[in-house]
């Protein structure tokens, strides 16, 4: 005696598509390659914040500003805010399709999704590149070293 | 799969095991390390949302994002941060278990998860220590 298994959320509500860019195998693609990539930044991010020195007690706008003035730091600090957010939303994609049943309710959690990640990647990248580590008229002791030899 | 019942045996077919099978996510490591690989995935989520907002106040002025900062170093915010720790080495470690299955081998998958498990013990061993140390030394 066997056991029948129903084939896992069948019947699909709209047909599958036939023609085009098949989106969904470059969003299971794109969830694979940005996971490896994410193993090494976040630990990476992880080890220089809460591992090294004093970890997490030694954070403060100085540390910041130390990193995002060095041009490595930079682009670590945005590749990571790109493929964390865009991999992160398209799994909650994911469990929005899973567990939302309504047409409406679905519509708009993907649209909060999507509309959360698109406006972090902007307010994020913004922050990354117009950061500016001295400024006017902080006072000095918060400000990483190099600003009293402006 | 009904439209299979007449063609090649499948997997299910030829089993005589009792239990539900055919899918690697159902039962068992296959099913846990799917429904752990989900819950950290959307924890990891929303403390990004909130992280990418508090590491913005470096815009704001040095004061306003040392106060959030901080509350980072905080006891209670120490431990929070040590979950998050464990959630995000767990979802890294069987991320790559995922990966290893679909393009590797599936016949591993038991096996690699209880990998997943050791490693996760082992880089927790060695962070929470150290964490905790810096966490209430200060
Ligand atoms: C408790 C653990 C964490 C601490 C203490 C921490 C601390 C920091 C600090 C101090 C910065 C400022 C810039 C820098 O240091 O590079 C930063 C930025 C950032 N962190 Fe974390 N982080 C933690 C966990 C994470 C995790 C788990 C992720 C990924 C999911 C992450 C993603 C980011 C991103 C994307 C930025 C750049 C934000 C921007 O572009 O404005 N962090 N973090
Ligand atoms: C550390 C490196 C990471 C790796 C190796 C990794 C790997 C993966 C893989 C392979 C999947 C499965 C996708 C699928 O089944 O099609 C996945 C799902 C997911 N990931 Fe990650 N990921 C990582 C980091 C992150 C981060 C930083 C977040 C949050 C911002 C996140 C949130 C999610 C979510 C919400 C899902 C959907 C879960 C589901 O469908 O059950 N992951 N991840």
């Amino acid at each position: 005696m066997s056991t029948t298994i129903e084939a896992p959320r069948s019947p699909y509500a709209r047909a599958p598509r036939k023609r085009g860019v098949n989106w969904e195998k470059w969003g299971w693609i794109y969830m694979r390659v940005s996971g490896v990539v994410l193993v090494v930044l976040i630990f990476g991010h992880l080890f220089v914040n809460l591992w090294l020195g004093e970890g997490v007690s030694a954070l403060n706008f100085a540390f910041v500003a130390g990193k995002l003035t060095n041009p490595f730091w930079m682009v670590w600090d945005v590749l990571m805010l790109w493929l964390a957010l865009i991999h992160g939303g398209n799994g909650m994609r994911t469990l929005v399709n899973d567990y939302a049943t309504q047409p409406l309710t679905r519509g708009i959690l993907k649209w909060a999704i999507f509309a959360s990640v698109a406006v972090l990647i902007i307010l994020g990248t913004l922050v990354v590149f117009t950061f500016d580590p001295c400024p006017a008229g902080a006072p000095a002791d918060l400000l990483p070293s190099f600003c009293s030899a402006l | 799969m009904p439209q299979q019942t007449a063609g090649t045996p499948t997997y299910q077919q030829k089993t005589t095991s009792r239990r539900p099978a055919g899918t690697l996510y159902r039962g068992r490591e296959g099913m846990w390390s799917w429904v752990l690989h989900r819950i950290t995935g959307v924890a990891i989520f929303f403390f990004l949302l909130v992280h990418i907002l508090d590491t913005a106040l470096v815009r704001v002025s040095p004061e306003a994002y040392n106060a959030v900062i901080g509350q980072y170093q905080t006891p209670i915010m120490g431990l929070g941060e040590t979950a998050l720790v464990a959630a995000i080495v767990f979802h890294a470690f069987n991320g790559l278990r995922i990966i290893l299955i679909d393009f590797w081998n599936a016949k591993y998958q038991k096996v690699m998860f209880y990998v997943v498990i050791g490693l996760w013990v082992v880089t927790m061993l060695a962070f929470v220590p150290r964490h905790l140390t810096n966490v209430f030394n200060h």
